[in-house]
This record gives C-alpha cells, structure tokens and sequence, in this order.
C-alpha cells in the first residue's frame, strides 16, 4: 500500500514521534489531503507552533473543531486539545448527578491531574479521538500526540488514569478502622502519615476528598478506557510515525514500531521530514563508502582553494554527505515498519505558515516520488 | 551552573556536550546533568549510556581539567531524598502501591523541584567548577524551572519549602546560574525561543546566558557564480551534468540561507542577547569529533563575546 491508500482505508490516524519532527505539521496534512480528496476530516493538535495555528484558523483552546475554509470539495475541520476541558467534560458524564460533578470540579487535586499527573494529556487526547469517532460524523479524524518518549504512553495511559482513579491506596484511607486493620493498610497507613509530614497534611486531605468526591465513577472511566483501547486496535485505525533523518530520531521511531508489534499493533506508514535534498545519485548501500565514493559527481576535479570553484563544490559536497548520512540511518528501519510505505519529504524552501503552503507540502508527502524504495 | 534548553531537535544534547567539551579545555571541571535520561550525548562521548553513577566523559589531563556526566531523573531524585530524610525503609513501598503517582498529582511540580534540589547540591560540591544542566524540551523546561517559585508559594512549612526556597536562591542568583537557550535558524525554534527567553526572565527570575544558534549554513562567496564560469576561471570544464549538479546544490542552498537570515535579523531584534552561532554540521550523527570541532567555535566566540557577558567561566 503507498500512503494515499493507508489514508483511504483509515477512519483514525494517530501521529507519532518525538518532538521536533514536523508532526503537528505532517497531521495537518494528512487532514488536508483529505479533505482535497471530498472527505471530511478533522484534525486534533495538541500544541501547534504559532504560524500553523494561524493557519489553521485555530486562535487558542477550542476544544471544538472549526470549520477550515479552503478550496476543496470536502471538509477540512481543526481543533487544539483543551485537556483540563476534555477531563471536566468526561468528569460530568460519568457523574452521578451535578453536585458530584461541581464538587469533583472543585477539588485543587483534581485541577492538577489535569496539569501535572504524567499521561493525563495522552489520555486526554485518546478520549478526544473517541469522542470525534463516535459521536462526530467525520470521515477521518488525525490525532497529533504529544512529544512522549514512548509512544505506548498513549496507549497506556487511559488504564494507566483508569487504575490511578481507582486507587487502592485511597481505599485503604477511606476504611481505616474495620475492625480488622490488614497489615497491609497498616503499612499504607505509615506510609501517607510519613507523606503528610514531608508535603502538608492539607494537601494529603485534599486527595483524600477528590477521591471520595469521585467515588462510584470509576467504573465508567475504566469502561471508558476500555472502548477507547479498542478503538486504538481497530483495523482503520492507522498509527503513522512521524520521523527526521537524524539518526536518534530514527533510532526512536524503529523502537515505537517493534513496540507497537509487541502489542499487536502494526505501523501502518512511516513519514520522514526533513530530508536533505540529493543532488545526484546515491549508492543503495550508502555505508559502503567506496560506492559513496564512487558516486561523487565531482571525483576527479581539483578546484584551488578559495576559489568560486571550490566554493561550489563543498556545497554540493556537503549537501551530499547530509544526504548519505541521512540515508544510512535510514536503513532497514523499513524492515521494522515493512509492509509499511516510508515516505521522504525533504526540506522545503518555505515555511509552513498558511494553507496554500500546507496543500504544497501535501502534494509532496504524497508524491509517489516521495516514498522511499531503496532502503534495504 | 548552566541550564541548556531549547525545543526538541535544534541540538541542545550537542550543544550541551560541547559547552561542556569547550569549557574543559579552559581549564574548568565539569559536571553535565542529563535530566530525562537520554543516550545521545553519551554516545557522542563514545560512551554506553548514562547512569545515576557518574561517569567520566574526558579524564582531566594535560588541555582539559575534565568532564564528568550523570543522569538524575525524578525517580532518582526523589529515592535519593526519601533515603536521605529516613524513609528509606518506607521508599520501595512508596513506588509500589503507587502512592507516589498520587502525591506527584497532590503537589505538582515534587519531582522537579527534587532533581533541582540534587542539582543544588551538586552545584555547591568542591569538585566541580561547573555544572551544565541538559533541560527537559522547551515547555517542559518552564514548568521545571518555575516548580520552585510554585512549591515554595504552595507547600509553606516543612523540608519541601525549604528546599524550593534554597532552590530559588540558587536560580535567581546570576552569578550561580545562568539559562542558556539554544535554537536553530527557522521560524518556529526562533518564535519558541522568544517565548521561552520571556518566561524564563520574567516569570521564572532567571538571568539568560547568550543564545545558541545552531546550524547556520554557510554562503560562501563562490555560490553565487555560475559553475561554468567558475570552473573556466581555474581551467577547468564541466560536463553539462556537473554544471547543473553544483547550480542546484548552490541555489537550495542560497535560498535556505536567505531564510536563516531573515530568522536572525528577527531574533535579534526581537531578543537582545548576545548570539553565539554554531555551524551546521554535515553528519547526522555527533562524535567526539563533530563536539571538539563546536567547542572550538564556542571558545572562539565567547572569547569576542561583550565581558561581563562571558559570566564568570
């Protein structure tokens, strides 16, 4: 399958990569291709630079997709995650009635789950994906994620907030007193009165409230989680890594697509951004350096230093090794993605700062000129 | 101490190992702290990985007084500090029963401000002059540094307000500590470079060291002459191919050039800093030799670098 047909097959395509790859960016353009293509499309970025919000139309959180006016015959929707909004959103549904809900709102440990507990915005993002699936009438829906190390954290992380909620350790502070104390709350027990005494019992009692206040929900959250796990597995559901060429960022997307397939799940298209141009040919085995050698356009001349000459061709020969380079660390990472198409996108002479310049980057990304057929 | 951040993917892990190379070869011990864990200024220094024990980089000797390197991570600072306060027993339980999941949650900012707290320490210990801390990726970078003013408004008695407000003396101290940001010359790293250097002034109460800006192209005079006549000049002839190989190399080049300069004018309009400009470099991977090649250029600029500027090292 090239990229055009992993597209068409998707109904859910779920960025990943490390930071600083063009992800947001190469999400964006999935959605407008799409939508050039007569679908409707929505796109959820989580933390979009500037120019790309702006051209997105997107002026801070919605946490509602905006129509994306442009000229194609389908629809082009945006929206950036608003985390805390997603989570009160989730808190009101699995609510028993309002009060619970404005109490659990109200709670200074709940407002910091929404900033600080690690996951939350993975999680976040996975429940704004289901929600677009389930109850949006969108064709395609692409999820930037945020720049995780690892990218099961997003696939963790809903049972990861699930198991967090239901905690047992607040179990054991809600019953201290049966008249059977286990040991093990005991020791749970020394334990909190241990961490009260380093943070401030206060803060310990609000934690101890938010999680009363929350009682009897967890079982809609874990149920909860468990669909949204299931929508991640399903087959027109695509995770698309999103790579440089530097040989770490290649390093870390060859790992999420071995740990993707420990999990059962298959990359379904590799991007690589980025890349240097390459003037001339290149050898197929680009660590082989007398091919590299051999394929020097410029073997042979002599240029006196200082020269124009000169000039020019340390360009071209510099613009090459960044391209050999680049081409070595790409290497059998298709081996790791295959059947997977990998897609090259080199750099681009522009900035992406408006929709003319992301349609531009679509026709590139999916120019089969662009995908990557001689790695090995 | 010298905190490096910079968004993911402009070379701050570079950028921070030949700081560090550069330094040494002044003449000053350095300590490099890698926050999040990562292998890649390990690898450039031909070493393995990072671990919480120390590591020597490069062993002082005749042109280097040495650079010694080490991981803290939240984890490990926050094993460290339990063992420390006599809650080593309580420790393992504590990471089991995921209780500290539920205080990091209670007291957002705990884990920052405890590997700022180690990192404290260490910038006090004899046997570094220098210590260089590789920071989480931009937007992290904020929260971790601003975890200290947080905590110490937050949590008002006890060891974790007295550690954030020593923390806060260390950080607000322009002659302990220094931010150095580092970016590469395109819009976006330029845009979020700006809007860190802001924050970490004025809402963090750091003092900014110079800006890293990494990656510049060069453009060389000779690009802008035709291959043919070029080569004609030196008595040379260009097969039609090569001709239109080297025209094309020199004009992708000219054109990203252009727009790296149009970022630096902005940067520098925008942020009145010292700028510090690193070449790029044409691997993809950096060695021991791409770092000694950088630290030279730093050495080099630091040197014409305003005095007070150059801070202390």
């Amino acid at each position: 399958m090239n990229l055009r047909e992993v597209m068409a097959a998707s109904h859910v395509v779920v960025c990943c990569g490390s930071g600083g790859v063009g992800k947001t960016t190469s999400a964006a353009v999935l959605a407008v291709n799409a939508a050039r293509e007569g679908r409707r499309a929505v796109v959820v970025t989580i933390d979009p630079a500037r120019r790309l919000a702006d051209a997105l139309g997107l002026e801070g959180l919605t946490n509602k997709p905006a129509l994306v006016d442009g000229p194609w015959p389908g629809e082009m929707w945006a929206m950036m995650l608003d985390t805390k909004a997603t989570f009160d959103g989730l808190v009101r549904r699995y609510s028993r009635d309002g009060a619970q809900a404005d109490e659990i709102l109200a709670n200074s440990f709940y407002r910091n789950i929404s900033s600080s507990l690690s996951g939350t915005q993975e999680y976040m993002a996975s429940e704004k994906l289901y929600e677009l699936a389930v109850e949006g009438d969108y064709d395609l829906i692409v999820v930037d994620t945020p720049p995780t190390r690892n990218a099961l954290d997003f696939l963790e992380a809903p049972q990861r907030l699930a198991r967090f909620l239901d905690h047992r350790l607040y179990r054991v502070l809600m019953m201290p007193t049966r008249g059977i104390v286990k040991a093990v709350n005991l020791a749970a027990q020394t334990v909190m009165r241990s961490v009260a005494k380093v943070v401030g019992a206060d803060v310990i009692a609000d934690a101890i409230a938010f999680f009363s206040a929350f009682e009897g929900m967890e079982q809609g959250f874990k149920d909860r989680a468990r669909e949204v796990d299931a929508l991640l597995r399903r087959d027109d559901t695509a995770f698309v890594l999103v790579a440089s060429p530097k040989a770490d960022t290649v390093a870390e997307a060859g790992y999420f697509a071995r740990e993707l397939n420990r999990m059962g799940i298959s990359v379904k298209a590799l991007i690589v951004n980025r890349m240097s141009p390459v003037f001339g040919e290149l050898p197929d085995d680009s660590t082989d350096l007398e091919a590299v050698a051999a394929s020097d356009p410029m073997a042979g001349i002599d240029a006196p230093a200082g020269s124009a000459l000169d000039d020019l061709i340390t360009c071209l020969s510099e613009s090459r090794a960044s391209a050999t380079g680049e081409h070595s660390h790409l290497l059998g990472i298709s081996a790791d993605v295959a059947p997977a198409p990998v897609v090259g996108v080199a750099i681009q002479p522009f900035e992406v700062s408006d929709l003319d310049s992301l349609d531009k980057l679509g026709s590139i990304v999916f120019d089969p000129g662009s995908a990557l057929n001689n790695l090995g | 101490m010298i905190i490096v951040a910079g968004k993911g993917g402009v070379g701050k892990t570079a950028v921070t190992g030949a700081l560090a190379h550069a330094a040494s070869s002044v003449g000053v011990r350095v300590l490099i702290v890698e926050i999040e864990g990562k292998s890649g200024l390990a690898s450039a220094f031909g070493s393995d990985h990072l671990t919480y024990e120390e590591i020597g980089f490069i062993d002082p000797g005749p042109g280097h007084a040495g650079i010694t390197a080490r991981t803290l991570t939240p984890d490990d600072a926050l094993i460290e500090y339990l063992h420390d306060h006599g809650m080593k027993r309580i420790s393992n339980r504590l990471v089991s029963s995921g209780a500290l999941d539920m205080v990091s949650t209670a007291v957002p900012g705990i884990r920052d401000i405890l590997v700022l707290g180690k990192i404290k320490q260490l910038e006090r210990a004899s046997e570094f002059d220098l210590v260089i801390v590789d920071a989480p990726a931009a937007g992290h970078a904020i929260s971790f540094l601003r975890s200290a003013s947080g905590l110490a408004d937050a949590v008002k008695v006890g060891p974790i307000n007295s550690q954030a407000r020593e923390v806060l003396e260390l950080l607000n101290d322009p002659t302990r500590c220094r931010v150095v940001l580092v970016t590469i010359p395109e819009e976006t790293p330029v845009n979020e470079l700006i809007e860190t250097a802001y924050s970490v002034e004025d809402e963090v109460g750091l003092a900014l060291g110079p800006v890293v800006i990494n990656g510049l192209l060069a453009r060389t005079p000779g690009l802008d002459v035709d291959p043919d006549q070029a080569a004609s000049k030196v008595g040379v002839v260009l097969t039609p191919e090569q001709s239109r190989l080297l025209a094309e190399a020199a004009a992708f080049r000219i054109s990203r050039a252009e727009l790296q300069d149009l970022q630096l004018n902005r940067l520098a309009e925008d942020l009145p800093l010292p700028q510090i400009r690193l070449p790029q470099l044409f691997t993809s991977e950096i060695g021991l030799a791409e770092i000694e090649s950088l630290a030279a250029t730093l050495v080099e600029q630091i040197r014409c670098l305003p005095a007070h500027e150059g801070g202390s090292t």
